[in-house]
C-alpha cells in the first residue's frame, strides 16, 4: 500500500494551522478554542496510525522509504552551481513509528491539559503553544534533510522555551524554581548542543556538498572522507552535541530539572515522550554517519548520564524532580543502546518509554492537582520562602492511594514498566537494551565493561528510587492534617481517561505475546532495521549479524542480571520506606558528605554557575561597560560637541552678527546724533551753513 | 579827485559805516538809528546812479516805512530798563568767518570779471519811464505785486492778533493751540484765574526768563 | 567813479548783513541784517542799470524789491511780536523748538 504525499500533508498543516487559529482568534472561541487544538492533534493521530498499520502490517516501507522532495526550492544564483538545497519528506518505519508516538501521546495529553489547565486565563494561548510544537515535533521527524532537521529542532526549542515558561506570572513555582529562568537555561542550555550540531551540519555539507539523507550516506559511501577517518567521527561527535543538548546528557542536563517549572502536561509531553527523544530520534536517523569511535563515545555519555541521573534521583524530595531525573536517567539508556548498537533496542525504548514516563507525570500532575485542592480547601498554600505546604513534596504526601485509586493503579503499572518488571512493555525494551550492552561490553569488547555495568546499576537505582516515590506518595500515613487528607480527590475523567489509555499501552501485549520475548520475537526487530554505517562494507553487515546473535545469547543473563538489579531495588525501597527499617530522615540528618553531593545534584549547576556562567557576565559587562561609557560616551561627546559648537555659533551670532547689526545700528545712530546737531534749530545756522554751501559751490563750479 | 568821486566816497563811507554800526553795536536801538544812515546813504549812491525816482522811492518807503516799523518793533519788544549784562553774540567766529568768505568771493567775482561796461547815457529823469514801464512790461509784476502786499498786509494783521479779542473770549479758559504755544504748567495754570490768560501768564514766564543771565542782544 | 566801485559797497554791504544776520540774537536786529542785505542787491541792481545796456530794467527790479521789503517786514515784525508773547523774549536762540 502506498501512503500519498497529501497523508503528511495534512499530518503537518493540521497542527500549523490549528496554531494559527488559536493564536489569532483562539480567545474567542467557545471553551477557549481548545477543541480546534484537540481536532487538529486527534486528526493527525488518526493519519499517522494509518500510516504506521500500513507500514506495519503491509510493509509499506519495506523496499525502501517514501520521500517526497520539492527540488530546487533554493538554488545558488549561478548556473555553474555546484549544489542545490532540496526539501522534502521522508518516511520510513521509523519516522512512522514516531509519528505514532508523538501525535498519539501529544493528543492524550492535550486532553489531560483541558482538565489541568482549566481556568487559567491564558488557557487558549496554552493550547496554542501546544499545537505550535506538535507542528514543531511533526517537522523534525518528517524531514529528509539535514536542514529541515535543523529547522524542526529549533522549533521544538522555541516551544518548549515558550511552554516551559507559561507560567512566568509567578516568580517561583514549587520546588525553588522560576518559571522565566527556567525557560531561558532551558533554550540555552540546548542552545550550547546546537551550536555543535550545527558546526556538524555545516562539516557535513562542505565535505559532501548534500544535506540530504539518503544523498548524504551515498556520498559518504563513495568516499568523501576518504583518508580523513577521524573527520568524520568529529562530525558524529558534533552532530551528536545537539542530542547531548537536547536529550539532557550529562553534561547539558541541567535545564531538564528546572524544567519542571512548567505546567505537568508539558512536562509530559515534552520532557517525557517527545522533546528529549528528538536527540536519540537524530541520532537514529544519522546511524550511517557515525563511526564504531564515536558510537562507543555515545555510549559512555549515554551510560554515565544514566547512572549519574539516578544516583541524584535517589535523594530528591519533589515528586517532579525525581521523574525528571528518571527522564535524565532513560535518555541515558536510549543513547547508551544505540551506541553499543542495539539501534532497535534503543529506538523501541523510545517508544516505551514515552508512554511510561508521558503516564507517570501526568499521574503525578493528578497527585499535585488533588494536593492543591486539599490545601487549598483549607486555606493553605504554598510558602516559597519556607518550603511549606508544597504540593509537589513527596513528604506531604503518604497514604493516597485510598483517595485516589485509579491514580495509584496507572501509576503503579507506569512504575513496574520503568523498573524492567515482567509484563510490561519496559520490561521488554530495557531488557533488549541490557542485552545489547552486556553483549557489547562483556562479550565483544570486554574493555568496556563500564557501560554495561553502570547501566546495570543504574537499574538497580531506578527500581530503588521509582518504589521509594510509590511507597511515600501512595503507601503509610498522610504526613499532614487530616482536614487537608479529607479535600483529596480522584481527579476528573478528562485527565484519568489519559492515564488509563496509557497503562493500558503500557503493557507487554502489543508488542509480543510472549512476556518474556526473546531478542528477535518482538515486531520492532523485524520492523526497526539497523542500518548500515555509510562507509559500510561486507565486513560491517557480518559484524550486525554477529552483534545481533551476541545479544541473542547474552539475552538471557542480561535478563537475569537486570531482573536482579530490580528486585534488589525493590527490596531496598521496601524495607525503607515500608518497613522503615533503614530511615532516609537519619541519614539525611546524619550530615553525610555522600547525601549532600548526592541533594545538591553534584554541584553541577554550581559549577556551571562559576564558570560559563560568570564568564559570560564578565564579556556582557564588559560589552555593557562598553556600550556606556565608549558609545555612549562618543555620543555623549558628539552630542557635547554639538552642543559646544552651537554654544559658539550662538556667541557668534550674539557677538558677531548681533555685533554688526547693533554696530551698523549704533554707527547709523551716531551718524544720526551727529548729523542731528546741523539741526539746531537756530536759523541762523542755518543760513551760515547755506552761506558756506554756497561758497563751495562756488568754489567748484567757478 | 573829481566831485564825484569825492561825494560818492563820502556817500561809500556813511553807508558802510552805518551797516558797521548795525552789525555790530551791542545796543538794538543804536543799530536801529544806524540803519537809517544806511538808507540815506544807499539813497545818495541812487542819486548818484542817476535813479533818482528810486532814491526818492528808498527814502519814503525804507526810511518812512520800514524803519519806522523796525523801530515799533524794537521799542514793543525791548524791556523798559535795560539790563546790560554780558553780551553774547551767536557763533561769532563762524559767521564772521563766512561773512568774510562770502565778501572774499563777491571781491573776487567783482574784480576778475571782465564785467561789459557801456558809457553811462547822460542823467535823465526816470519816473516817466518807470512809470510807463509799469504800465507795458511790467504790468504783471506790478499787479501781483500789489496782491502780494494785500496778503502781506493781512497776513501780518493776523499774526500780530493779540489772542483775546473780547470780554467773553477774556473769561473763556486757555485754548489748546494756546497752550500749545506757551509752555505754562498746569498749576500755574490752576493757581492763575483765566481772565487774562495769555498776556498774564507771558509776563510772568517772561519775568522768569527774565532772571536769567542772558541780554538781548 | 566805474561801476566796481558800487559793486564793491555792494559786497561790503552785503557781507555785513550776513554778519548782522548771522551773530545777532534780537531778532529785529536779525530783520535789519536782511534790511541791509536787500539794500546791497538792490544797489547791485542800480549800478548795473547804470552801467549795463542802459536800460532801467535794474531799477525797476529794485523797485519791487523795496515793495517786497515793506511787505516782508510787515509781515516779520508781526512774526517777532508773536514770538515774543509766545516765548516771552525776541532771543532767536530760544526759538529752538525744531532742534533734531
Amino acid at each position: 500500500m502506498e501512503t500519498s504525499i497529501v497523508t503528511y500533508a495534512l499530518i503537518l498543516i493540521l497542527p500549523l494551522a490549528a496554531f494559527i487559529i488559536q493564536m489569532l482568534v483562539g480567545r474567542r472561541l467557545p471553551r477557549g478554542g481548545d477543541w480546534v487544538v484537540l481536532t487538529a492533534i486527534f486528526a493527525a493521530f488518526v493519519l499517522s496510525f494509518g500510516v504506521f498499520w500500513r507500514a506495519l502490517s503491509g510493509g509499506a516501507f519495506a523496499n525502501g522509504p517514501w520521500t517526497w522532495t520539492f527540488r530546487d526550492w533554493l538554488r545558488t544564483p549561478t548556473p555553474q552551481a555546484s549544489w542545490t538545497l532540496p526539501m522534502g519528506i521522508l518516511v520510513d518505519n521509523v519516522t512512522a513509528m514516531m509519528l505514532v508516538v508523538v501525535t498519539g501521546c501529544s493528543a492524550l495529553i492535550f486532553l489531560f491539559s483541558t482538565g489541568y489547565m482549566a481556568g487559567h486565563p491564558r488557557y487558549s494561548r496554552f493550547f496554542g503553544y501546544l499545537a505550535l510544537f506538535a507542528f514543531s515535533m511533526l517537522v523534525l521527524v518528517l524531514a529528509d534533510n539535514l536542514l529541515a532537521l535543523y529547522v524542526g529542532w529549533e522549533l521544538v526549542g522555541v516551544s518548549s522555551y515558550l511552554l516551559i515558561g507559561f507560567l512566568h506570572d509567578r516568580a517561583l513555582v514549587p520546588p525553588d524554581i522560576s518559571p522565566g529562568s527556567a525557560s531561558k537555561k532551558a533554550f540555552i542550555t540546548t542552545r550550547i548542543g546546537d551550536v555543535g550540531f550545527f558546526l556538524g551540519i555545516l562539516a557535513v555539507f562542505a565535505v559532501t556538498g548534500q544535506l540530504g539523507y539518503g544523498n548524504v550516506f551515498q556520498s559518504i559511501g563513495d568516499g568523501a572522507f576518504m583518508g580523513r577517518p577521524w573527520l568524520l567521527t568529529l562530525v558524529g561527535l558534533l552532530l551528536f552535541c545537539g542530542a547531548i543538548g537536547k536529550s539532557a546528557q550529562f553534561p547539558l542536563h541541567v535545564w531538564l530539572p528546572d524544567a519542571m517549572a512548567g505546567p505537568t502536561p508539558v512536562s509530559a509531553l515534552i520532557h517525557a515522550a517527545t522533546m528529549v527523544a528528538a536527540g536519540v530520534y537524530m541520532v537514529g536517523r544519522l546511524y550511517p554517519i557515525f563511526t564504531p569511535d564515536a558510537l562507543v563515545v555515545i555510549a559512555y555519555v549515554g551510560a554515565i548520564t544514566a547512572f549519574f541521573a539516578a544516583t541524584i534521583a535517589v535523594v530528591m524530595t519533589d515528586v517532579k524532580r525525581v521523574l525528571a531525573y528518571s527522564t535524565i536517567s532513560q535518555l541515558g539508556y536510549m543513547m547508551f543502546g544505540l551506541g553499543v548498537g542495539a539501534y532497535g533496542a534503543g529506538l523501541f525504548h523510545l517508544m516505551t518509554h514515552a508512554f511510561f514516563k508521558a503516564l507517570l507525570f501526568l499521574a503525578s500532575g493528578s497527585v499535585i492537582h488533588a494536593m492543591e485542592h486539599g490545601l487549598g480547601r483549607v486555606g493553605r498554600h504554598w510558602n516559597p520562602d519556607t518550603g511549606e505546604d508544597d504540593p509537589q513534596d513527596m513528604r506531604n504526601m503518604g497514604g493516597l492511594r485510598h483517595a485516589m485509586p485509579i491514580t495509584f493503579a496507572t501509576m503503579g503499572v507506569a512504575t513496574l514498566a520503568i523498573c524492567g518488571v515482567p509484563f510490561t512493555s519496559g520490561f521488554l525494551s530495557k531488557d533488549m537494551i541490557l542485552g545489547g550492552a552486556v553483549a557489547f561490553g562483556f562479550i565483544e569488547h570486554p574493555q568496556h565493561f563500564l557501560i554495561p555495568l553502570l547501566g546495570l546499576a543504574a537499574a538497580a537505582l531506578t527500581a530503588f528510587y521509582m518504589f521509594r516515590l510509590m511507597f511515600m506518595t501512595f503507601f503509610g500515613e498522610f504526613r499532614k492534617e487530616r482536614e487537608v487528607e479529607h479535600g483529596l480527590r480522584e481527579s476528573p475523567a478528562s485527565m484519568t481517561v489519559p492515564l488509563v489509555v496509557l497503562a493500558i499501552f503500557s503493557v507487554w501485549i502489543w508488542y509480543t505475546f510472549d512476556p518474556s520475548a526473546a531478542f528477535r520475537e518482538v515486531w520492532t526487530a523485524e520492523f526497526i532495521v539497523k542500518p548500515l554505517p555509510a562507509t559500510g562494507t561486507l565486513a560491517d553487515v557480518a559484524s550486525n549479524e554477529a552483534f545481533a546473535h551476541a545479544a541473542h545469547t547474552a539475552h538471557i543473563p542480561a535478563m537475569l542480571l537486570s531482573l536482579l538489579a530490580a528486585g534488589a531495588g525493590i527490596l531496598l525501597a521496601w524495607r525503607k520506606y515500608r518497613r522503615g527499617t533503614i530511615s532516609l530522615e537519619a541519614w539525611r540528618t546524619s550530615d553525610s558528605r555522600l547525601y549532600r553531593v548526592l541533594a545538591n545534584k553534584y554541584y553541577v549547576d554550581e559549577a556551571y554557575e562559576h564558570t560559563a556562567v560568570a564568564a559570560t557576565l564578565v564579556v556582557s559587562r564588559a560589552a555593557a561597560w562598553f556600550d556606556k561609557v565608549i558609545i555612549d560616551g562618543l555620543v555623549n561627546a558628539v552630542a557635547r560637541l554639538q552642543v559646544g559648537i552651537s554654544w559658539l555659533a550662538g556667541r557668534a551670532d550674539k557677538f558677531g552678527v548681533d555685533g554688526a547689526v547693533n554696530l551698523l545700528a549704533d554707527a547709523v545712530r551716531a551718524m544720526g546724533n551727529g548729523v542731528r546737531q546741523v539741526q539746531t534749530g537756530r536759523i541762523q545756522n542755518y543760513i551760515v551753513f547755506a552761506m558756506m554751501g554756497i561758497i563751495i559751490l562756488f568754489l567748484i563750479i567757478r | 579827485m573829481t566831485p564825484h568821486q569825492i561825494v560818492f566816497a563820502i556817500l561809500a563811507v556813511v553807508t558802510v559805516g552805518g551797516a558797521v554800526l548795525v552789525a555790530f553795536t551791542p545796543r538794538v536801538i543804536h543799530a536801529a538809528f544806524s540803519l537809517l544812515f544806511t538808507f540815506m546813504g544807499v539813497a545818495g549812491l541812487y542819486v548818484l546812479l542817476a535813479a533818482d525816482f528810486l532814491a526818492v522811492a528808498q527814502v519814503i518807503i525804507y526810511v518812512g516805512g520800514i524803519l519806522v516799523l523796525i523801530l515799533f518793533g524794537v521799542m514793543l519788544t525791548q524791556r523798559i530798563y535795560d539790563v546790560r549784562l554780558r553780551v553774547q553774540r551767536i557763533q561769532p567766529v563762524l559767521g564772521g568767518a563766512t561773512a568774510l568768505g562770502v565778501l572774499a568771493l563777491l571781491l573776487a567775482v567783482i574784480f576778475r570779471t571782465e564785467w561789459p561796461v557801456v558809457a553811462p547815457p547822460p542823467p535823465a529823469p526816470t519816473t516817466a519811464p518807470i512809470g510807463a514801464a509799469f504800465m507795458k512790461q511790467y504790468v504783471f509784476p506790478f499787479e501781483f505785486a500789489s496782491v502780494v502786499l494785500l496778503v502781506a498786509l493781512i497776513g501780518a494783521a493776523l499774526i500780530a492778533r493779540r489772542p483775546v479779542s473780547d470780554d467773553e473770549q477774556a473769561r473763556r479758559p486757555v485754548s489748546d493751540d494756546e497752550q500749545a504755544r506757551r509752555p505754562v504748567s498746569d498749576d500755574e495754570q490752576a493757581r492763575r484765574p483765566s481772565s487774562d490768560g495769555g498776556s498774564a501768564s507771558t509776563r510772568d514766564e517772561a519775568e522768569r526768563r527774565a532772571g536769567r543771565v542772558k541780554e538781548e542782544v | 567813479m566805474g561801476l566796481q566801485a558800487y559793486l564793491v559797497v555792494g559786497a561790503l554791504l552785503f557781507s555785513l548783513g550776513i554778519v548782522c544776520l548771522v551773530t545777532r540774537r534780537n531778532a529785529v536786529a536779525v530783520l535789519m541784517g536782511v534790511e541791509l542785505i536787500l539794500n546791497a542787491a538792490n544797489l547791485n541792481f542800480v549800478a548795473f542799470a547804470r552801467f549795463g545796456y542802459g536800460a532801467l530794467d535794474g531799477q525797476m527790479f529794485a523797485i519791487f524789491s523795496i515793495v517786497m521789503a515793506a511787505a516782508e517786514v510787515a509781515v516779520a515784525l508781526a512774526l517777532v511780536l508773536n514770538l515774543y508773547r509766545t516765548i516771552g523774549t525776541i532771543d532767536v536762540d530760544e526759538a529752538d523748538t525744531l532742534r533734531g
